[in-house]
């Protein structure tokens, strides 16, 4: 495999540094209304092969941290602050022409919906073998070789004949895979994957995780699973990092999440999921209240106006993260679930009837936990 | 197929409605068909034998139809001022406009394609700006007025242009197309403004669509995904103004035909209206809103050649 | 202009609006200016019967009119007064400008700003700037009358069509597509000639009747949207009669949509007038109007330039003002937000 000369590829890279470490990340968007803090001061280290899987509500800024990361966000009106670490070379303060030998190769993304990220009026088959031709400087044979395999290891029937297609001859589940295998094609060593389930029909979800994952493993490529799901990444990802208004708000490595939260946004989010065990018509515990302006955020704690668990002091002091002790967990509350001053805080509203910003806690809701 | 036959069809009905109603509009006219054609000095006996000649004592319908019929062999009669044939008439004319249609059109796109492209790309930024205002500008000047302007500037200063004469393409293309260029930018200058801010705005929004930030995703460099990416999808609406806008060139050029003293078919039609030369409008009405339709019918084949999701609805119907 | 079908207003799926209307008789055969403008409306109004009030921000940004506006509508202002004024300026010295302002030969064709007026004289020895005050009369009068006259008889075609439906709007709107396939200049062209009679009143008309067509589009589509509207069915179903709804409900909702898009109707009637003029078709010599004063300065192009290039400046700043005053009107009341 010829690989073009990587601007850098050499040069400023460490074998033995992480494949991916994200240092205090911030995006903000100027606008006419004012500065939207879609990301703001993000951090986390991914390592090769591993997953992690980046949880939140619609508008928490799941999908502008990954672009923030790949630097595909535009310049204009757009402030960027940070480091990203790739294979120890900080890729934040590369230009386009110098990201695009590593966007496609090293690092790809699947998007959110297959109906708009294909081109529809360019032949499948040209989609796939772009980056070959580009990336990998093959030749004509080899790429419609290589695009065959590509979609039959994607599970797509009749691959050859796909090729000649247009993507608005196929369906959802088969446009993600051809997605996926374009994602795939130069063979990177970080994908990520942005809500890649969300917009199709449940049964074919399944089948596009697993496929994910089985590529994952046999790649040993590292993968950001982004969802609003905490059901889609149990089970499929190392860690977990939950966001809200921007920031991670608990992160730790996924059985330590689902057995030992200690974010009340993690707590309700893991609420909202539903379960097996429930009976059929269980209304699913749906968090209260709306996501914060991000232009004019609140002051202290950014979750504390939605929070069962707030106190006066989480409306004024903004909590920083915290360590939960055991390693890679970490979370930013000062009245953690789980923990004594958490049942306290619980507590001491459910005898006051509300929150301190205002959100009714009765005693059996504190009581179920 | 089905799509193609139902498409004839529509073509053959608005020829239809066209021809009749400008015909029936002539029997509204105030004043006496039949003076008017014979002209002044007409003797009874010759005003006679042109009520005869034009069966004006039968009704409109059945004029029509005879009319119709003698079209339909080629026939559309003898000009009533120049007693030429009008059929010939209109063969030396109609290579004139669309040579004058598509080499103005040519140009109008081959101007306004690159900078809508430079301007969308950094949309806000200097260039667009100015391009855009410009454009607005170009919007705002009419031929007639464009004219002058280019006849001062190309033609009696810098003397590149010559600003009349007409060298048929067959004798010497290089002199064609240069005794062609005035009217052929006159035209081209209004309708360049009006592709470019259509591109632009379409180019803005495609550039915003999820398969754009894809290509960006693989790696593609800017210029092809400019070009390779999002200008085909782009072109939608581009393609139909540029299609009506050809059409209407073919009947409405003829304000610059006049001006340059090109013969074409617009200056046909005028002379027809300003001489009361009734066949003579009537064949010049018939023509016009032929090409129009065809165009049409054109454009429609070329959204399947752009979209192959049309392709395939069309071919599934 | 992409043809939006008017039948399915606004439910066509987006980046599907290009998509062929299928229908020779609905397309804007030889479109004009005023057709494209006003499809561009209609589709708007289509695009708000679609619309979720939700999904208009409260805290959208302040719009504002901008300088060019204002330089645009006092451009506007200028060229108005000093033709509402012209007779008595005429009174305060401005020169006659049917008359010669000497009796020499060597007044004829002189530039600007040498002694003989603002602007010249042409090769009549005519006060070119007299002239260009007198033509603009003309041209405002017959743009201002002829966009009235056509929104007129549009609106009352166009809100029968839209109200009514069914075979009234097919023929209504058959009609209307059967004038539009005519180019419409040769067609005002041939009522000013086969009515021979080159009178204010005849170009009006002219150029009224070729704007009827367009207009009777728009008014039809923002008729379509609103007579779904809550407040008009509400009005039905309280027993008013169809006059009444037509008249209080639903005509004071489509004259924003008219009103902005009459403004530049008028920079279309003026640069028509012109056309008209400069073949000669229109009020006849020695009264002065933009587009004879241009067609008979090219005899003299080459060593009088001025004389044809000043009402080609003149006319230019005036449609070229009153396409933006319409354009940043257009954007200011945006119909989305005015009619909610
Ligand atoms: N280009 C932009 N300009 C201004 N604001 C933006 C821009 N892009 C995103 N935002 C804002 O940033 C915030 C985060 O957006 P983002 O798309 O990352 O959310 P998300 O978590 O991916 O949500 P979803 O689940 O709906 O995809 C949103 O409030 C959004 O309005
Ligand atoms: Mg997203």
């Amino acid at each position: 495999m010829s690989r073009k000369d990587l601007t850098g590829s050499a040069a400023g890279r460490d074998p033995n540094a992480p494949l991916l470490d994200v240092r205090d990340i911030k995006t903000h968007f100027r606008t006419e209304r004012g500065t939207v803090r879609a990301v703001d001061g993000v951090s986390f280290t991914l390592q090769r092969g591993r997953t992690l899987g980046v949880v939140g509500e619609s508008g928490s800024g799941k999908s502008v941290l990954s672009k923030s990361i790949m630097g595909l966000l535009p310049r204009r009106n757009v402030l960027r602050e940070g480091q990203v670490l790739y294979e120890g070379l900080d890729v934040s303060v590369l230009d386009e022409n110098q990201m695009r030998n590593i966007w496609g190769a090293e690092m790809s993304m699947v998007f959110q919906d297959p109906m708009t990220s294909l081109n529809p009026v360019m032949k499948i088959g040209k989609q796939i073998k772009e980056s070959l031709y580009l990336h990998l400087n093959m030749s004509k044979d080899d790429a419609h070789d290589t695009a065959v395999a590509l979609l039959s290891s994607v599970n797509i029937p009749e691959p050859e004949q796909r090729l000649e297609e247009y993507p608005h001859q196929l369906s959802g589940g088969m446009r993600q895979r051809v997605v996926i295998a374009i994602a795939l094609a130069c063979g990177p060593k970080l994908l990520f994957a942005d809500e890649p389930t969300t917009a199709l029909d449940v049964t074919v979800q399944a089948q596009i995780l697993n496929l994910l994952q089985q590529q994952q493993h046999e790649r040993h490529m590292a993968m950001i699973l982004v969802t609003h799901d905490l059901g889609v990444v149990a089970g499929r990802t190392d860690d977990i990092a939950v966001m809200y208004a921007g920031r991670v708000v608990e992160t730790a490595p996924t059985a330590t999440l689902f057995t030992a939260m200690r974010h009340p946004y993690t707590e309700a989010l893991m609420a909202s999921i539903p379960k097996l065990t429930d009976p059929s018509h269980t209304r699913l515990e749906a968090i209260g209240g709306r996501p914060p302006d991000l232009i004019n955020p609140p002051a202290g704690c950014k979750f504390a106006p939605r929070c069962k668990y707030a106190q006066d002091r989480c409306l004024q002091e903004d909590p920083p993260l915290m360590d939960a002790g055991e390693p890679g967990h970490s979370f930013r509350c000062f009245y953690p679930v789980g923990t004594d001053a958490g049942a306290q805080a619980l507590a001491n509203n459910a005898a006051a009837g509300r929150s301190a910003s205002g959100v009714p806690v009765t005693l059996a809701a504190s009581g179920s936990h | 197929m089905a799509f193609i036959w139902r498409k004839l069809l529509q073509l053959v009905i608005v020829l239809l409605c066209v021809t009749f109603f400008s015909f029936f509009m002539l029997t509204l006219l105030p004043g006496n068909l039949a003076d008017t054609l014979c002209g002044i000095g007409c003797t009874q006996e010759q005003r006679d034998q042109k009520v005869e000649e034009l069966r004006l004592n039968d009704p409109v319908y059945i004029r029509y139809a005879d009319w119709l019929g003698n079209v339909a062999r080629g026939d559309f009669g003898r000009s009533g001022r120049t007693q030429q044939d009008i059929s010939e008439a209109l063969t030396e004319r109609i290579p004139v406009t669309a040579e004058l249609v598509i080499y103005s059109q040519l140009l109008a796109l081959g101007i306004a394609i690159p900078i809508a492209v430079v301007a969308a790309r950094r949309a806000g930024g200097v260039f667009d700006r100015v391009s855009t205002t410009t454009a607005f500008g170009f919007l705002a000047a009419p031929p007639f007025v464009v004219a002058p302007v280019l006849v001062l500037i190309f033609a009696v200063n810098l003397k590149w242009f010559p600003a009349t004469g007409y060298t048929p393409f067959l004798e010497n293309p290089l002199d064609n197309l240069r005794t062609f260029f005035l009217p052929a930018l006159t035209l081209a200058l209004a309708e360049m403004a009006v592709y470019m801010r259509l591109l632009r705005t379409d180019l803005i929004s495609t550039l915003q669509e999820d398969y754009i930030t894809m290509a960006k995703a693989k790696g593609i460099p800017p210029k092809r995904i400019l070009w390779k990416h999002a200008f085909r999808p782009s072109t939608f609406s581009l393609v139909t103004v540029a299609g009506l806008n050809m059409g209407r060139l073919i009947g409405g050029a003829f304000v610059v035909e006049v001006i340059f003293s090109l013969n074409g078919l617009g200056k046909y039609i005028v002379d027809g209206i300003l001489g009361r030369d009734y066949l003579a409008v009537q064949a010049g009405v018939v023509v016009v809103a032929f090409a129009y339709v065809l165009i049409n019918f054109g454009v429609d084949l070329l959204y399947a050649v752009l979209d192959p999701r049309i392709r395939h609805a069309r071919a599934l119907a | 202009m992409p043809e939006h079908s008017p039948e399915h207003p606004g439910n066509q799926a987006p980046g599907s609006n290009y998509f062929p209307s299928g229908d020779f008789l609905e397309s804007p055969n030889l479109a004009t200016e005023l057709t494209q403008i006003a499809d561009v409306d209609a589709y708007n109004l289509e695009a708000l019967h679609n619309l979720d009030p939700d999904q208009v921000p409260e805290d959208a940004v302040k719009k504002r009119l901008g300088w060019t506006f204002w330089i645009a509508a006092a451009w506007i202002f200028l060229i108005v007064a000093l033709a509402l004024l012209a007779p008595l300026l005429e009174k305060l010295g401005m020169p006659d400008p049917t008359q010669p302002v000497c009796t020499s030969r060597d007044c004829s064709l002189q530039p600007p700003l040498s002694g003989y007026g603002l602007m010249g004289t042409d090769k009549l020895r005519r006060d070119i700037f007299a002239r260009v005050i007198w033509g603009a009369r003309v041209s405002i009068l017959v743009g201002v009358a002829a966009v009235i006259f056509g929104i007129f008889f549009g609106s009352i075609i166009g809100i029968i069509a839209g109200f009514f439906k069914g075979k009234v709007q097919t023929v209504l709107m058959g009609a209307m597509d059967v004038l539009l396939a005519f180019p419409a200049l040769l067609l005002a062209m041939s009522i000013v000639t086969f009515l021979d009679d080159k009178s204010v009143k005849t170009i009006v008309l002219a150029i009224g009747i070729v704007a009827i067509p367009p207009v009777a589009r728009l008014v039809r589509a923002s008729t379509l949207v609103f007579a779904e509207r809550e407040f008009v069915l509400a009005a039905r179903t309280l027993g008013a009669s169809n006059g009444r709804v037509i008249t209080k409900e639903i005509l004071p909702n489509a004259v924003l949509p008219i009103v902005s898009f009459g403004i530049i109707g008028v920079a279309v009637a003026i640069v028509a007038e012109g056309a008209l003029a400069f073949l000669g078709l229109s009020i006849p010599p020695p009264d002065p109007t933009w587009g004879s004063m241009i067609n008979e300065g090219r005899a003299t192009l080459e060593t009088a330039p001025w004389v044809t290039l000043m009402p080609c400046l003149v006319l230019f700043l005036t449609v070229l003002s009153l396409n933006l005053a319409g354009d940043r009107l257009r954007e200011y009341f945006d119909i989305r937000e005015g009619a909610l």
